[in-house]
């Protein structure tokens, strides 16, 4: 099954405008932190000011990776929820289970292959991300020195993970939305809706609502914890939601009928 | 193993308050080609998709290659199927979507270039479906459920949009599938086809099995039909009159009438229309085929 999905995500249509999606938005983030560095005005997330001298310690390496966990959880978000759902719209569930009647390992195919597709787009941000940075450091003075040290590279490798999961999560949503709605453009009108807009309106009103919020739970697992939600308290409330729609849905997915 | 390719007992599906299938009892010889007829929502593709554990009956049991229904991973491995209609991914070439769908199955990737040739699409495997006609799409629907080499092939309404010639090539694949040992159970709603390919029939009204068992059967069962042709078309009507003046069952068709259960009754209804006037250029006893006894068994 999950060969088989694989053969699907690597699909031009869909990998070349995903890629360049993903290379656009790292490349805005990181040239932003990095070109307005000098300025003094506002060049990190959510209006915060980067300094030459963050940027020029281990984090600086990361930081514009760091920005794009948010947004390549959005894009899994999409990715997930499409492939799941359009598995309804163009009947092609029932080509699926004549083939592969355990339901339960049509959804852990479906999902280790998407998980997958996720890394090696997590890897080309990466690249970007690291490569930008490179490039735009000196013209900012910032130096590089502290990025490629035994610290800084571990850090590079936690940041890795810490986005890989966050983004995970995000997709782990997605694919929840597309086996309840059966519609890609209605689980990922929601999923976004709810994850770019929503969220930060409820965050904004009643603040304390962040700390159970899914989506500021994924993101802040992306960004390795924050003064406000602990990395471990993220994961804790992330996986229980996650865990709780997966069994959901997986019931419902196995005692479904498939009548479309 | 059983010898039978397909048994059914009683199945049963309700949505709601709509009874889809009701009752439904019938049986498929291994190595039969069986057609399985009955009007738009009869509850043929119901039957078929719970004989593919697609859903689950509401009652009744049934089994398939020998096995029960309930546990369809026990043979859907030996079983090819192509159910309302070819549903590929657009974006993909028809040997993509047969690849994936060869992946999924654990099937072999070599027999996509072959099964391809073999249902005429050899020249168009790397063309993206979403480009390919409805023949087309229907052909790619039938490579996939040739895939696993069934024992079984489970088509439903494997002919829709295909060309007269389409028509033929299809026919002539499900006889040579037959003949090499495979059963088939097939819906068409092109009952001529039927009639000429399959030897087993079953026929679903409103869910409920109106006939089962073999078609040279029914066709013997039924009564031969009168079909009388008046010299000029404006005396059909009154020719129909006549009939049902006289308790005769009639209907215009092509130009003709064909009057129903009346074959002794043919010297007396040539008189009657040469005395109202009527000249006849023809009048023939002929046996019905399966289409006019499908008519006259739905009552459609």
């Amino acid at each position: 099954m999950m060969f088989g999905e694989l053969r699907k995500l690597r699909r031009k249509t869909l990998l070349i405008p995903t890629l360049i999606g993903v290379a656009l938005l790292t490349a805005f983030f990181t040239s932003f932190v990095f070109l307005r560095v000098e300025t003094g005005k506002p060049n990190g997330a959510r209006g915060v000011l980067i300094t030459n001298e963050f940027l020029s310690g281990k984090n600086g390496l990361v930081y514009g990776f760091q920005i794009m966990g948010f947004f390549l959880g959005i894009v899994a978000l999409c990715v997930f929820a499409s492939q799941t759902a359009q598995e309804y719209s163009l009947g092609t569930l029932r080509n699926i289970l004549v083939r592969q009647p355990s339901r339960l390992k049509v959804l852990l195919g479906k999902y280790f292959a998407m998980a997958f597709f996720t890394i090696w787009l997590e890897i080309a941000a990466a690249i970007f991300a690291l490569s930008i940075s490179f490039a735009l450091a000196p013209r900012s003075a910032i130096s590089t020195r502290a990025w490629l040290t035994a610290s800084g590279l571990q850090l590079l490798g936690e940041t890795f993970i810490n986005i890989f999961l966050g983004t995970l999560a995000f997709g782990t949503l997605g694919m929840i939305l597309g086996l309840l709605f059966r519609s890609p453009i209605t689980s990922i009108s929601i999923g976004v809706l709810w994850c770019l807009i929503l969220e930060n309106i409820l965050g904004a009103v009643i603040s304390s609502t962040t700390k159970w919020l899914p989506g500021a739970n994924f993101a802040n697992i992306s960004q390795g914890g924050t003064s406000i939600i602990s990395y471990q308290r993220s994961l804790a409330t992330s996986g229980s939601y996650l865990l709780f729609g997966a069994i959901v849905v997986a019931i419902l997915f196995k005692k479904r009928d498939v009548s479309n | 193993m059983s010898n039978l390719a397909i048994s059914v007992s009683e199945l049963s599906k309700v949505y709601g308050d709509r009874q889809a299938v009701s009752q439904a009892s019938f049986e498929v010889p291994v190595g039969s080609i069986c057609g399985f007829v009955g009007p738009n929502g009869s509850g043929k593709t119901t039957t078929m998709r719970m004989l593919l554990g697609l859903i689950k009956p509401t009652h009744g049991t049934g089994s398939v290659l020998g096995e029960n229904i309930k546990h369809p991973e026990k043979y859907l491995s030996q079983v090819g199927a192509m159910i309302e209609g070819p549903a590929f991914y657009p974006a993909l070439s028809g040997a993509e979507n047969l690849r994936v769908l060869a992946s999924i199955g654990g099937f072999s990737q070599k027999r996509v270039a072959t099964l391809l040739e073999q249902v005429g699409l050899g020249d168009r495997g790397d063309s993206k479906y979403k480009t390919y006609s409805l023949g087309m799409k229907q052909r790619l629907g039938i490579a996939a459920a040739l895939l696993p080499q069934p024992k079984l092939l489970v088509l439903d309404e494997p002919t829709n949009g295909l060309d007269p010639s389409g028509i033929q090539e299809i026919r002539n694949l499900i006889k040579e599938m037959a003949k090499s040992g495979t059963s088939i159970f097939v819906s068409s709603h092109l009952l001529s086809e039927l009639e000429m390919i399959s030897d087993h029939l079953v026929m679903l009204r409103e869910g409920k099995v109106l006939f089962t068992g073999r078609t040279d059967d029914l066709l013997a069962a039924q009564n031969p039909l009168l079909v009388v042709k008046p010299e000029f078309a404006v005396d059909l009507n009154r020719l129909v009159e006549i009939a049902t003046k006289h308790g005769k069952k009639a209907t215009v068709l092509d130009g003709s009438i064909t009057i129903f259960g009346a074959v002794d009754w043919a010297p007396s209804f040539n008189r009657l229309a040469f005395e109202a006037g009527i000249t006849l250029s023809g009048l023939s006893v002929i046996q019905p085929s399966l289409e006019e006894t499908f008519f006259e068994m739905t009552g459609e």
